[in-house]
């Protein structure tokens, strides 16, 4: 479960959330609309431990820990994931290779053992192949000179490797086919676990009707300005934006 | 990548600012008095039981040494060196030249074993080991041993010291010895050719494959000491040979030098691949201390179709002067020059290649990679040129650049000469950064920031690892990421 409250952040001096407060549940899949600029990605950087951002007040609990006094990693390693809005390029560093020191590296700080490889080949080798990712992409530099789509694809293949408990997807349908929306929102909903929960930021009502949201929250100016079902997003594809912009100012 | 974990755990295993080879041996050591001068070179050359001839070489060296001056051109600074105040041969005292290991100082042995140099043949053939590699192992100002010279002898191959090939072999060291590097060539190779005092001596008869890796490690041990080796390598035609020169100096507060200079000779269609992975002590994260490193290295391609590759790993060393060369002379020959350079703390490097291209369809591939941290200044500085009969001759050069932090600075300088139209030059050069979005994607998948600096490193090299011996890789890995250490975070 993850427990937002009261947050206030700021980078370089700029506030960018104004209080936000959002709980989710273990099991619930939320999702999140907002205006170009809300601050939807701020939030996920935060909750994910981005360096640079100054949060002035408020707390975030993970399963009850607080995580703003965990750094990245170790974040990382208690079961949060973040798939990036922008997948960031690692030239030279086989996707394969990159994969598995991530792995590993969690896998230290939980005090496991490292995966044996051969295991571990036949968990990508399967992720790989149910997400239409092909083989020779896995020997290619992590990301490098993979399209849009392609890139995004990655991000749900490591999410499901690395089986996280809490899983940020910060604009995961934005430059995906329709094939693609597809067979990405299949491999999220594969996921879906009575013990793990999805924070779901997009811009398009199409997503949740391929990952049906248990929540929606429309997020204004750094603060969650209204929550409801999943009829709201139907709501808001219908009327825009515009009342909440007013609405939190 | 399993060798990312190894690095990774590699880095942890050591303190930041503790360099793993820093310590010293203690031993008898037998010392030329400090200075140099005329006495100094006739006591070198007495202690080896040098030819005259080899001795008035050095003298003439000398001679010629007291009329140069240090060249400047280079982008580092450091304080005069004073050339009386260095001691010019010490070695480990020993009855007689070591016939057997068992014959050598089990110091000497234990520092090596330290080092983690495959030395015991024992251990070697009893399966320790993986591969097979012969050992030159080079302490202070003498060989002490070399290893495999029986086997290596059965394929016609000769591997060993200098002083030793002086003697056995004095008319081959007589004809090629200075024919690429010539005495006068430049300061410190002509400090180097009055007062060397060891190296290793290579010869490849024709058509042979030289039958297993040969290899150097170079070790300065005594305070003050300079080093002065002097390698020489010889491939005739058709045949081949890789080898591999390692280097370690313990942690001394003063300054060290170390001047050497190394030719090698590849005749129609021969090869010789060097390799250097060189970590001398590079000082204290203030700058204080440490190996100035001084180097002249070049090969001639004096065959048709014969090849010279340099691979270098540079992560030690205050200062490094160091510019591995290839000169093309046989038609279709080819250089290669692979590098890695690593500057941390305040070290400063000043490295990079020449390809003289004077043969017909000569080919050369420059391919570098300066790895900058801390406050130091890393420079590549390369000279391609075609000579007016250089039909046809091609050059490939790429140097990329990675800073980490933003207190050290990274510098190009190519040189460019063309005397012949058909000449094609291609050239790339990038200067990044590792950038904090990327050191956040890695640790939001759970690697911590020095393991996220270690993979992307990892795969800023990747091109000139490759190039290095499967073992040698490895290593060279551990120690860019050790040579990192505390660069981040
Ligand atoms: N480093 C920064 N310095 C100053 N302002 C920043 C910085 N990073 C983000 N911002 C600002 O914070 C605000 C929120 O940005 P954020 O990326 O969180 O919006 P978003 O809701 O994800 O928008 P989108 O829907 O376009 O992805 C924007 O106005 C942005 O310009
Ligand atoms: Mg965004």
């Amino acid at each position: 479960m993850l427990e937002i409250r009261n947050l206030h952040v700021s980078i370089e001096d700029k506030k960018i959330l104004n209080g936000l407060t959002l709980t989710v549940h273990d099991g619930e899949v939320a999702a999140i609309m907002g205006p170009n600029g809300s601050g939807k990605s701020t939030l996920s950087y935060v909750i994910a431990g981005k360096p640079d951002y100054e949060v002035l007040d408020g707390e975030i609990l993970l399963d009850g820990q607080n995580v703003l006094e965990l750094e990245a990693h170790e974040r990382a390693a208690a079961g949060l994931f973040l798939a990036f809005q922008y997948p960031l390029e690692i030239p030279g560093v086989a996707t394969m290779s990159f994969l598995k020191a991530a792995m590993n590296s969690q896998r230290k700080i939980r005090g496991e053992d490292e995966m044996a490889t051969a295991d571990f080949m036949k968990a990508v080798r399967g992720a790989a192949d149910s997400l239409g990712i092909p083989q020779d992409m896995l020997r290619r530099g992590l990301n490098v000179g993979f399209s849009g789509g392609e890139k995004k694809r990655m991000e749900i293949l490591q999410m499901a490797l690395l089986a996280p408990n809490f899983c940020i997807l910060d604009e995961t349908d934005s430059g995906l086919d329709i094939d693609a929306l597809k067979v990405v929102s299949e491999g999220v909903n594969a996921l879906r676990d009575p013990k793990r929960a999805f924070l779901v930021i997009t811009h398009y009502q199409r997503l949740l009707n391929y990952i049906v949201p248990d929540t929606v929250h429309v997020m204004a100016h750094g603060q969650v300005v209204k929550s409801g079902g999943k009829e709201l997003a139907l709501e808001l594809e219908a009327t825009g934006y515009a009342d909440y912009k007013t609405l939190a100012a | 990548m399993a060798a990312v974990q190894e690095t990774v755990d590699q880095v942890k295993a050591i303190d930041v600012d503790q360099y793993k080879y820093g310590f010293s041996t203690e031993l008898e050591v037998d010392k030329a008095p400090l200075g140099l001068n005329e006495d100094i070179v006739r006591l070198i050359s007495a202690k080896k039981g040098e030819p005259e001839w080899m001795l008035e070489w050095r003298l003439d060296a000398y001679r010629r040494w007291l009329t140069m001056r240090e060249p400047t051109w280079a982008r580092v600074t450091y304080p005069m060196i004073d050339f009386n105040d260095i001691y010019y041969y010490a070695a480990p005292k020993m009855n007689a030249a070591p016939q057997t290991l068992d014959e050598v100082d089990p110091a000497i042995l234990e520092t090596y074993k330290k080092l983690g140099i495959p030395l015991r043949e024992q251990e070697i053939l009893a399966g320790v080991q993986t591969s097979k590699v012969a050992v030159d192992a080079v302490f202070d100002s003498v060989s002490v041993v070399t290893t495999f010279k029986a086997e290596l002898a059965k394929a016609g191959v000769i591997f060993c010291s200098i002083s030793e090939a002086l003697k056995e072999h004095p008319e081959l060291v007589r004809k090629y010895l200075g024919t690429v590097v010539p005495v006068t060539d430049n300061f410190y190779a002509t400090l180097n050719a009055a007062v060397f005092t060891d190296g290793s001596f290579v010869y490849i008869p024709k058509g042979v494959r030289c039958p297993m890796e040969l290899s150097t490690y170079f070790r300065i041990n005594e305070r003050n000491t300079g080093q002065f080796e002097r390698t020489l390598i010889i491939a005739e035609e058709g045949s081949y040979v890789s080898y591999l020169e390692g280097c370690t100096a313990p942690q001394r507060d003063e300054n060290q030098l170390h001047a050497a200079v190394v030719e090698l000779i590849t005749m129609d269609d021969a090869e010789i691949k060097y390799s250097t992975v060189q970590n001398w002590y590079p000082g204290d994260k203030d700058g204080k201390g440490g190996i100035y490193n001084f180097v002249t290295k070049r090969g001639d391609c004096r065959g048709k179709n014969s090849k010279i590759s340099w691979t270098q790993v540079e992560t030690g060393s205050a200062i490094t002067w160091k510019y591995p060369s290839c000169i093309l002379r046989g038609d279709g020959s080819r250089g290669e020059f692979y590098s890695i350079a690593v500057s941390n703390g305040m070290q400063q490097v000043d490295s990079g290649t020449k390809m003289i291209h004077l043969g017909k369809n000569t080919t050369s591939r420059i391919i570098s990679k300066g790895i900058s941290a801390g406050r130091s200044q890393n420079t590549y500085r390369g000279q391609v040129s075609a000579h007016r009969k250089a039909t046809n001759m091609r050059n490939f050069t790429n140097c990329d650049s990675l800073l980490i932090g933003d207190q050290c600075g990274a510098h190009t300088v190519p040189y460019m000469e063309c005397n012949n139209a058909t000449a094609v030059f291609e050239h790339e050069a990038t200067t990044s950064k590792i950038s904090e979005d990327q050191l956040f994607y890695c640790q939001q998948r759970g690697l911590n920031p020095e393991e996220a600096t270690a993979l992307i490193v990892n795969g800023f090299v990747k091109d000139v690892l490759q190039q290095l011996p499967m073992e040698f890789a490895v290593e060279a890995q551990k120690l860019i990421s050790i040579s990192l250490e505390g660069s981040v975070g």
